[in-house]
This record gives structure tokens, sequence and C-alpha cells, in this order.
């Protein structure tokens, strides 16, 4: 399983099937505050790099997420309906936003790995 | 002050303003006149008008003359309710916050709906609002609003649609629901619109066009813009209506001269994230107790920005708060009683204006308001009416000016407020305009 993030503070991780788990790392969800709802795409989408793949909206604020990488989305995290509060809890785990089949692994070559990420943020 | 914003003369701050509209010269008034000369110049100008509030009044088509008690403007001219703002502090507003509440609790309970706003400027705006509500849930462009939609309704929504790429099939005016309209709806149908009581008077079950706009995947939007008439017919909810809008004008509010009114805005619980406008919701403070506080603020301009599900920042508030008052002072029961009276009036009102050679009943139901055929054209015969002192309604061809078969129709109104000398009157002002 590789993990790479995004400057937006996205996150992906793909595993060995080349289908890729895209959510928001745990210091957007500090940032965000409680989070009320996440609008997701419907199963199915195409999407490309860098097109917005879901937005999240806190108690002040509503914030684009941007697809990482391009794909077709496979499969939505259902439970983020009745449960927003699981991106607050466990951002880079069981809030995860949607699967997706990568058309294009090498796209992930230009994002940031954890190490470089964490450095990132430090920088903020 | 002009040099230290940089510019050299104070025309030059009307820059943007193109030069073939700009007065010249000075204002065509008197340099000075006394107060009390102003007084008897604009009191002589305004007694030139025949006034709803003087004569025996018939109007309606959008806005209806009903009775306001005192005892509602008294409340809302209390400097609290009178001048207090917007409550984005809920800290400060708990006064303002719950009685928006108290007001979309109503509002969704008179129109059989699950959620609605703290509203909107008119029934107007709030019908064109509707309609890019439904291109947002569905995904869809193609609006389609029935012939019995008030022409000013259909031009908002024109408004609305003219600078996107959004479609309207707009039928021709109905005077009772054509089977045809559903006809029109296929799977690029984003919502269907009808107006119910229409505004030639006509009723409408909403059921089958709700169930044939579903099954194509489009919404019903109801549109109600004489709200007493829920007083007495089944709310557009309970038919399938997936969101109802209306004007609140006739419960506390009165004519003023054409506005401030108030739109209402119901809808479906799943579609509230695409619901326009201010929510005020419910919930528990630090210490547990029960507050109000505006929600869902993410749909909002201010928050959204561009992708907002309106530009709309405000509400009617304190028409939203005599509409509230009056509401309570009714009751359920009182508003069945009031909406019976109105009815009542309008059924006898009917009965004898049509007993006139040549006059003809054309709305095959309706509520307070109703569509007569005249052997006249009736924009002659509404002004002859006014020349008599009656205010007898709305030529038909007013509303619809590139109809010529609408030339011999008036919509003409009645409502509580109209008593057996009102009704004499216009009988025996028509017999001579018809004669």
């Amino acid at each position: 399983m590789t993990t790479r993030f995004t400057n937006e503070h996205e996150y992906i991780t793909v595993d060995d099937k080349g289908i890729a788990t895209i959510g928001i790392s745990n210091y957007a969800q500090e940032q965000l505050g409680d989070v009320v709802f996440v609008d997701l795409p419907e199963v199915g989408k195409d999407i490309s790099k860098g097109d917005e793949a879901a937005v999240v909206e806190s108690v002040k604020a509503a914030s684009e997420i941007y697809a990482p990488a391009s794909g077709e989305v496979v499969e939505i995290n259902e439970a983020l309906e009745g449960n927003p509060e699981s991106v607050n809890a466990d951002a880079q785990g069981d809030g995860w936003f949607l699967k997706l089949k990568l058309s294009d692994a090498a796209e992930l070559d230009d994002l940031m790995d954890e190490a470089a990420y964490q450095e990132y943020v430090k920088g903020l | 002050m002009l040099s230290t914003i940089g510019v050299d003369n104070i025309d030059d701050l009307f820059a943007d303003i193109p030069e073939d509209v700009r007065f010249k010269g000075p204002l065509p008034l008197p340099r000075h006149v006394g107060e009390l000369e102003v007084e008897r110049i604009l009191s002589q100008m305004a007694d030139k008008n025949v006034s709803a509030s003087t004569v025996p009044f018939f109007i309606g088509a959008g806005a209806y003359k009903h009775h306001v008690p005192a005892s509602i403007d008294h409340l809302i001219q209390r400097s609290e309710f009178l001048t207090s703002y917007t409550p984005y502090q809920p800290e400060i507003s708990q006064g303002t916050l719950q009685y928006l509440f108290e007001f979309q609790s109503q509002v969704a309970l008179l129109t059989g709906m699950e959620v609605a706003n703290a509203s909107m400027y008119d029934g107007s705006t709030a019908c064109g609002e509707a309609v890019l509500m439904a291109h947002r849930v569905t995904k869809r462009k193609k609006a389609i609003l029935s012939g019995t939609l008030h022409a000013q309704y259909r031009a908002v929504v024109k408004n609305l649609s003219e600078f996107s790429a959004h479609e309207i099939d707009a039928l021709a005016p109905a005077f009772g629901e054509k089977a045809d309209l559903i006809e029109h709806i296929d799977d690029q149908t984003s919502c269907v619109v009808v107006q119910t009581p229409g505004v030639y008077g006509n009723l409408t079950n909403l059921t089958a066009i709700a169930e044939a706009a579903h099954a194509k995947g489009a919404l019903l939007i109801a549109v109600v813009p004489e709200i007493v008439s829920l007083g007495a017919v089944t709310p557009p909810g309970a038919m399938g209506a997936d969101i109802v809008v209306a004007e609140g004008q006739s419960l506390g509010v009165g004519l003023n001269f054409g506005g401030p009114y108030v739109g209402l805005f119901a809808c479906k619980q799943k579609y509230i994230r695409q619901m326009p406008g201010r929510i005020c919701g419910e919930t528990i403070d630090a210490d547990g107790k029960r507050g109000y506080v505006l929600t869902l603020s993410a749909r909002e301009q201010h928050i959204r920005r561009e992708k907002a599900t309106s530009n709309i920042c405000t509400n009617s508030g304190l028409c939203a708060l005599a509409f509230s008052i009056h509401l309570t002072l009714l009751g359920e029961k009182g508003l069945r009683q009031l909406a019976a009276i109105n009815h009542a009036n309008a059924v006898k009102l009917a009965d004898m204006l049509s007993e006139n050679p040549g006059v003809e009943l054309l709305s095959e139901t309706f509520f307070n308001e109703f569509t007569l055929k005249t052997p006249k054209p009736g924009i002659e015969v509404i002004d002859q009416l006014a020349k008599r002192g009656v205010l007898g309604g709305v030529p038909a061809q007013r509303l619809e000016p590139d109809r010529p078969e609408l030339a011999n129709a008036i919509i003409v109104a009645s409502t509580e407020v109209n008593t057996d000398l009102d009704r004499a009157a216009y009988v025996k002002a028509l017999k001579e305009v018809l004669s």
C-alpha cells in the first residue's frame, strides 16, 4: 500500500489492485472543525486529476476536495451520511471519502510521501 | 475631499453612467415651497387615486385585501422586533430566532411539507428560486410552467433563467387543468410548476401530476399565491409536491402598494441542502438549554460564494413575524373559518354577477377568486366600473397582453372584507356598464 499526500491536504492510498482510497488528512480535519456533511460523487463517475471530487462542509466552511489522481469512482463511503463526525475522529481511516480505480498510477509520482507531508505541514 | 480621493470634480464620480441616460439641468421642482403647501399639493395628488380602503374592492391576482387586526401592527412595532436585524449572532438574537423557528414550523404545517425556510422576498421570487433548486437537485435544465401560473411569476422565472442555459416550456393560459400538462413531462424535465388556486381561479388536484413527474425523475413545484386557501383545500404536500412556494401577504401583511411581502418556501427533508434562503434550527446550548441558531449556513453565499444555493442573503423578517402573529391569533380553527367566509363570499358574488346576460363564469372550480367572461373587453369593463367607484378586478389581458383570446375576461377576487353593500354596488355598476 502506498500513501501519498497533496499540498491541499488530501491523501491517496493505493492497494495492489490499483484501487485508491481518498480522503483528507488529519491536519485538514483539525483545521476544518466539526464536519457536518460530505457531498460525495456518484459511483461510476470519471474524474480527472485536479477535478473537484467532493465537498466537505464544516460548521464554518465548505471546502472542495480535488482528485489527487484520475480514475473511475468505484465506491463511496456511505457511512458518512449518518456519521460525518468520523471524518474528525479518524480522517485517515474510517473517515475515508471515495475509492477510485486509477487510470494512471504514475500520476502519484509528484505527490508527497508521509515524511515530506509532515515537513510541509510543520512549515505552515 | 474630492482631491483626497483623487478626483477632479463631482461629475467624475458618475463616470460609469452613460451620458445619454444622465439627467441634465435642474429638477423640475419649485426652489422653495412651505411645508403646509407641500402637504396640500401631495394630498391633492394622492386623492386622484381610488384606493382599496375607500371603495368596494375586488382586485386580487396575487395580492389580496384581507383584514389585518390592529394587534399585529401594535406588536410588530415593538422596537425589539422593528429594529432588530439579522440574527447572525445567536447569543443576542434568541427572540428573533425563536419567532423565525415558529414561522418555519407554521409554514411546514400549512403546506404539508417536512421543512421550510425563514422566508424569501415574495411568492414570485420564491417560485423562481424553486425552479433553480429543482435544476440543482435533478441536474436537468428544463422547467414546465403550467397555464395556471401567474404571468408575473412566469416572468420572474424567465428573468432568473435568462443568462443560464435553462429551458422553459410555458404552457398556454388554462382555466382548468388540462391533461396535456402530463404529456409535456419527459426525462429532460427538471420540474413541473403548477399554481393552485390557479391565476384564473381553478383548483388542481396535484396527485396525478406529482406521480407523472416522479415517474420521469422530475420534481413537482406547487405555487400558492393566496395562502388563506390552505384553510380550505388539501395542502400541496399531501398531494405529492416536492417543493411548495407561496405568497404570505394575505396574513398579517396587507396590500402595502405592492410590497414588502413575504415568500414562503418549503420542501422535502431530503432536499434541504439545496434549499435557498435562511434556515433557523433548534439546538441546545452549553448548559443543555434549548436555543435557536441559523443553520446549514454552508448553503449560503457568505460561505459557498459562487456555488451557493442562491444569492439571497436576507429574509422578509418583519413580514414573516406579522404573518406568524396573525396565524397564531387565528389558530387552525380561525383559519378554517376565515377560508370558509372567503369562499362563501366569492360564491355569492359569482352567482350574482353571472346573472348578467353575456356574463359567464369560466372557472370550473375556485376558492376566493374566479374569472368571468364579459360581453365587452375586460379592460373596458374594469375601467368603466372604476369610474362608477367599484374596483371590480383585473382584466385577464392586463396579465397576458399577447393573448387576444383573453380580451373578454376579468379576474375577480372576494375576501372576508366584502359586504352585501359591496356586492350590491358591483351588481349595480356592472349592469350599467354592460347595458
